[in-house]
């Protein structure tokens, strides 16, 4: 056979083979011990030198071209088959995976982070205290002695005493707290106080447990102009609204003289509550300047040192803000009120990137 | 506090309208709750004039009328009063005016085939009364065509006013309009005190045996009295304020005390033996008060008593025994003065509320006691007749004169504002306080109607409130240098971290109430608070575990028909020795659904509850490694399924099923407590060490153990890993089996080991030498390698 006849029988063999098992079958016939192409190069060596020049090179292309394409034959069979295995191992991804966890932070922790975070940055510390009172740091110490008719403005709840121990109090405010920073610790002091506090009421806006924040300045010469940008500073951050009016009318809580209340400026629109404007009012919180009784009685001197405090219900800023009407859903822990008004655990407030999830 | 315009305009000379006066008031710290006029409501309605009235074709009961509503014309209206007749002036409604009494809209209508125009209406159809029997029936110069409301004086708006604890003084209208006119919204009208034409002495003699209690005891008698009915104008003044007029004697005890705050009391001198005396009740001594109502009291409350029985709750409530009626003709005028103190005392003792009350607990005018007295006598005279005694007193009130020494300057110190000196002096004198000329500090003295103000910063208040609060200008907090400083404390750092993780994990956060029932606290080991005045039984303890919340929590759910719970809840434990801030997971049902990959739902289990924990703990920042597990927790746990965490003495979680007992109205429950005030704090340095990763390979060998069945696993672990501390870096447990193969009361236990060479290859025989030590440590529990 001339090489021309056997390079065109191989490589029609080659293109013929179908599977990696007839491949090799045509490898081995060409290109193994006893291959076709192998024969002829072991012919070489009986070949007079000049034919041997003249044939070999023939014979060395031929043998790489048959390489080549059974290499290209190869792959292309791999390819092929890979496909075909592919195409065999098909999946509806439209089934479900595995369910997707995704758990809440309720709306009163989020409210206290936001709080924390706006705040901080005004330069104040979070500040903590027991929830089971003494009368002293609840009532005496912030001006309300024992017969004081503002006693009767505090619904209480009061612990059962011990053989002879004193009788204390659900706190039914944060502001003791106040009290335990400025006795524990040396002005200036810039706090506030997020926690629970009991008042024995309950209907659709009261509950007997509540969330209140406190804030409290104690420095030298700070007055309620100072109280005003700050209740001011903190609600346009809360709101995450710019168009903010605070509307402070005199009031009365025992601790603080002048005592104000504070309405902040809102609208109703659709049966909506948006805070901004003028069209409605809104009372939000409590505050005033410190009482100098009030710090007289935690040990500083009022003559020095002066300041502000103010309340507010936690609960209340979160149903103002995100949107609750009833108050006494938020103790219930029905799963269903959760995922609707709990935030992701990812939703943390942060200044960048805002405390309004 | 509730009363008409007119009311307020009898002591305040003022052409500001309604609103304008809410207004100020409000800006003056005295809260108007809500502004209407009854007027308003009644606009549609007109006098209209019967002209003619026939009997309704078709219905016995009924009228056809012919109205005549101002335009002469004859309009046909309906009506089944049985008092509209041809000439009667009354009230007419025409098509669409709303009707307050009823609810409805008119429209013109059939009825019983007769068209009707309108409405002739009766008092309670207009909320004017409870009269329903006819109806109005309006005297005959009533002016046809004109607004009813208008001609009857209805246009009268009435206030509700919210008083602090603290204003004393606006306790009566008279207060509010001395406030009013300080403010600039009008002129105050002075009170003239009458001389009174008295004769004779008191024909009932008064004294006080409690002078703390009731330090003032003053009165005069009226002889000769008739006790009708009061004039109109203070019959309506009384009702729109939301009074009920009685008689005469009794409305002017409540103009006293809701016109200018000095409650008042009247006895029957009939109906008394011998004098009455303030005193001190004595034990088991009971009254039957106006109220309809019996008191029992006792000796911490001061009353006022006859020769015989006690007649007045002194400066509460009187006695029903002792009241006016209308054949009294000889009436005892008590003006007295009762502790602020006693009275708020007695009052929440007897959880009694009254008029009376509420003015003597936050402290009357001391000054006017007198005046009252005599400014009432005078018009009971004036209005009943009779002759009035000489005044009796007894006692004196408390007349302190309190003088507040007042720098100026305090004003833009403490309020923020700059008000000139003058006009400082002007406010503080318009609201009755007296500065004393000269320079700074000034001394003020207060009026006695402000027990309230006792130093410079109520004076703040005074001015600032008006001049007006809205005037103080914002003013910047002096902001630290640089970025604002961090302010969390580590444990408000942790619960933060530790609210945020569960939630990631898929736990959902509920706040659940502190307290809890006594039941359900002893089911969970117990409570040391309990109140005394709780809300209900369900409230009635301080939670000793977070546990109970979650349960019921998980209740309500599951009846709401939920099929996976993950809650969490982040809260305190109030114990005897504290309040101990605490995580609580609570998981029931599903652990996994049905899944067509995986088959049938799982249940939670107590390791479900463990991953919990392990992953809050190490969130915390508790050694986790160093932790033993040991069985069972308390006894709320299931005792075979269930594990506390201890680190040495600390328990710092339980975990596990929880039992049967405690799950109410759930099938099956997992959960855990993590004590988070058991976690040791944890101190990390900013910068961490060099990263140092060994050069080498670690090589891995599995070694399977029999083990006897009471061997816990983690024990086993632990001495495989403590077996060789410099090349075991890790052993895990990656098999545990029971059953064929493996000897009764034992348990194949395999664990894998890592082991770390560090500066050379491991030889065979390296690697042999450790694991001889592997077993030799497992030996040690009892554990063989399983060949």
């Amino acid at each position: 056979m001339t090489t021309d006849a056997l390079r065109g029988e191989t490589l029609a063999s080659i293109d013929a083979a179908q599977t990696p098992e007839a491949l090799e079958a045509v490898r081995v016939a060409a290109l193994g011990k006893s291959g076709s192409i192998s024969q002829l190069m072991k012919g070489l060596g009986g070949l007079a030198p000049d034919e041997r020049l003249k044939v070999a090179p023939v014979y060395q292309a031929l043998r790489e071209e048959v390489s080549a394409a059974l290499e290209a034959k190869k792959t292309e069979l791999g390819k092929a088959a890979l496909s075909a295995r592919l195409a065999s191992e098909r999946q509806d991804l439209s089934l479900p995976s595995s369910p997707l966890l995704s758990g809440t932070v309720h709306p009163i922790s989020q409210v206290m982070d936001e709080l924390s975070e706006i705040f901080a940055d005004l330069g104040f510390a979070v500040a903590e205290g027991p929830e089971i009172e003494s009368d002293w740091h609840n009532f005496t110490a912030l001006n309300i002695p024992p017969e004081h008719p503002a006693r009767a403005m505090h619904d209480t709840f009061y612990a059962t005493p011990a053989e002879g121990g004193e009788r204390m109090v659900l706190r039914t405010h944060t502001s003791p707290v106040q009290i335990r920073t400025m006795m524990a610790g040396k002005p200036p002091f810039r706090i506030i106080a997020p926690g629970r506090v009991y008042r024995s009421d309950s209907d659709a806006t009261h509950t007997p447990m509540f969330h209140q924040v406190e804030g409290l300045v104690i420095d030298r010469g700070i007055h309620l102009g100072h109280l005003k940008w700050t209740l001011e500073t903190f609600v346009k951050a809360f709101f995450e609204v710019d168009d903010v009016t605070l509307r402070l009318r005199p009031s009365f809580f025992p601790f603080t003289e002048p005592s104000v209340e504070v309405d902040v400026g809102c609208s109703w629109e659709g049966g909506t509550l948006k805070v901004g404007g003028t069209s409605s009012w809104l009372e939000i919180l409590g505050s005033g300047m410190v009482h100098p009784k009030v710090i007289a009685n935690c040990g500083l001197d009022p003559n020095e040192w002066q300041g502000f405090a103010f309340g507010c219900g936690i609960d209340r800023l979160a149903m103002l803000k995100y949107g609750m009407t009833d108050l006494r859903a938020f103790f219930d822990a029905d799963l269903r009120w959760l995922k609707h008004f709990g935030f992701a655990s990812l939703d943390v407030p942060t200044l960048s990137a805002g405390v309004g999830a | 506090m509730r009363f008409p315009l007119s009311w307020l305009k009898r002591y305040l000379d003022t052409e500001a309208s309604a609103t304008d006066l809410a207004d100020a008031m409000t800006r003056l710290g005295l809260e108007v709750e809500s502004l209407e006029n009854p007027a308003e409501a009644l606009k549609p309605f007109v006098i209209a004039k019967v002209l003619t009235a026939e009997r309704h074709p078709q219905a016995d009961k009924l009228q056809v009328l012919s109205v005549d509503t101002g335009d002469g014309k004859g309009l046909q209206v309906v009506c089944g009063a049985p008092n509209a007749r041809a000439g009667l002036l009354g009230v007419f409604g025409s098509p669409g005016a709303y009707v307050p009494g009823l609810d409805v809209t008119l429209k013109v209508a059939a009825i019983r085939g007769v068209e009707s125009n309108g409405m002739m209406c009766s008092a309670r159809e207009l909320q004017l009364g409870e009269d329903h029997e006819g109806i109005l029936d309006l005297p005959a110069d009533a002016p046809v065509g004109a607004g009813y409301a208008e001609w009857a004086g209805l246009n009268d708006p009435v206030f509700e006013v919210a008083i602090t604890p603290n204003r004393q003084d606006c306790m009566g209208v008279y207060g509010i309009a001395r406030d009013l006119a300080a403010a600039g919204l009008g002129t105050l009208k002075p009170l003239v005190v009458p001389a009174i034409a008295a004769q004779g002495e008191s024909l009932v003699p008064v004294r006080t045996d409690d002078p703390k209690g009731c330090p003032a005891f003053f009165a005069r008698s009226v002889a000769g009295v008739r006790n009708g009915p009061s004039p109109k104008w203070l019959q309506d003044i009384l009702t729109r304020a939301g009074l009920r007029p009685i008689s005469a004697l009794v409305d002017v005890t409540n103009y006293f005390a809701i016109g200018l705050g000095r409650p008042l009391h009247v006895y029957d001198v009939a109906k008394l033996k011998g004098g009455l005396v303030a005193r001190r009740a004595k034990p088991g001594e009971t009254l039957l008060a106006l109220n309809g109502k019996s008191y029992e009291l006792d000796d911490s409350m001061t009353v006022i008593a006859d020769d015989t029985h006690v007649h007045d709750i002194g400066g509460i409530m009187g006695g029903m025994d002792s009241g006016v009626s209308e054949t009294t003709t000889d009436v005892l005028v008590e003006a007295a003065y009762f502790d602020p103190a006693r009275i708020g005392a007695t009052g929440r003792a007897l959880g009694l509320t009254s008029d009376a009350r509420s003015r003597f607990e936050r402290g009357v005018d001391p000054a006017f006691v007198e005046p009252g007295l005599d400014l009432a006598v005078a018009m009971i005279v004036e209005l009943c007749g009779g002759t009035a005694s000489e005044i009796l007193k007894a006692g004196e009130p408390p007349l302190a004169e309190k003088t507040v020494g007042f720098d100026p300057a305090r004003t833009l110190a403490l309020g923020g504002l700059d008000v000139p000196e003058a006009e400082q002096r002007a406010i503080l004198e318009k609201l009755g306080f007296v500065v004393a000329e000269g320079a700074a500090p000034w001394a003020v003295a207060v009026p006695s109607w402000r027990r309230d103000v006792d130093g410079a910063a109520d004076l703040v208040e005074e001015i600032v409130r008006l001049h007006g609060l809205d005037k103080v200008r914002s003013v910047a907090l002096p902001r630290p240098d640089g970025v604002a400083a961090p302010t969390a404390t580590p444990a408000q750092k942790l619960e933060r971290r530790l609210k945020r993780l569960m939630a990631a994990r898929g736990l959902d956060e509920a706040i659940t109430w502190s307290f809890i029932s006594e039941a359900e606290a002893a089911k969970f080991g117990g409570c040391h608070w309990k109140l005394d005045n709780p809300l209900s039984a369900e409230l009635a303890v301080m939670r000793g575990s977070l546990l109970p919340g979650l349960v019921s929590a998980a209740g309500r759910n599951a009846a709401r028909g939920s099929q996976s719970l993950r809650l969490f809840q982040h809260g305190r434990r109030y114990l005897a020795e504290g309040e101990r801030p605490t995580l609580a997971v609570l998981l029931a049902g599903d652990a996994t659904p049905r899944d067509w990959r995986f088959g049938k739902a799982r249940a939670f289990d107590a390791f479900d509850a463990k991953a919990e924990v392990q992953a809050a703990l190490a969130a915390a920042g508790a050694p986790v490694e160093r932790l033993q597990t040991v069985q069972p927790a308390s006894d709320h746990y299931h005792p075979g399924r269930s594990a506390k965490l201890v680190l040495g003495k600390a328990v710092l979680a339980e975990f596990g099923e929880l039992h049967p007992d405690v799950l109410g109205d759930l099938d099956r429950a997992v959960a855990a407590e993590i004590f988070l005030d058991a976690i040791p704090e944890r101190r990390q340095k900013r910068a961490r060490p060099a990263f140092t990763p060994p050069a080498l390979q670690p090589v891995r060998r599995d070694f399977a153990f029999l083990v006897p069945e009471t061997v816990q696993a983690e024990a086993l672990v632990r001495a495989v890993k403590g077996a060789d501390k410099a090349l075991i870096a890790d052993a895990q447990l990656f098999d545990r089996f029971a059953g064929a193969g493996v000897p009764e009361g034992q348990l194949s236990l395999a664990v894998a080991v890592t082991l770390q060479p560090l500066d050379k290859t491991l030889t065979d025989a390296d690697i042999e030498a450790v694991a001889r030590a592997i077993v030799a440590a497992a030996g040690k529990l009892g554990a063989t390698l399983r060949g």
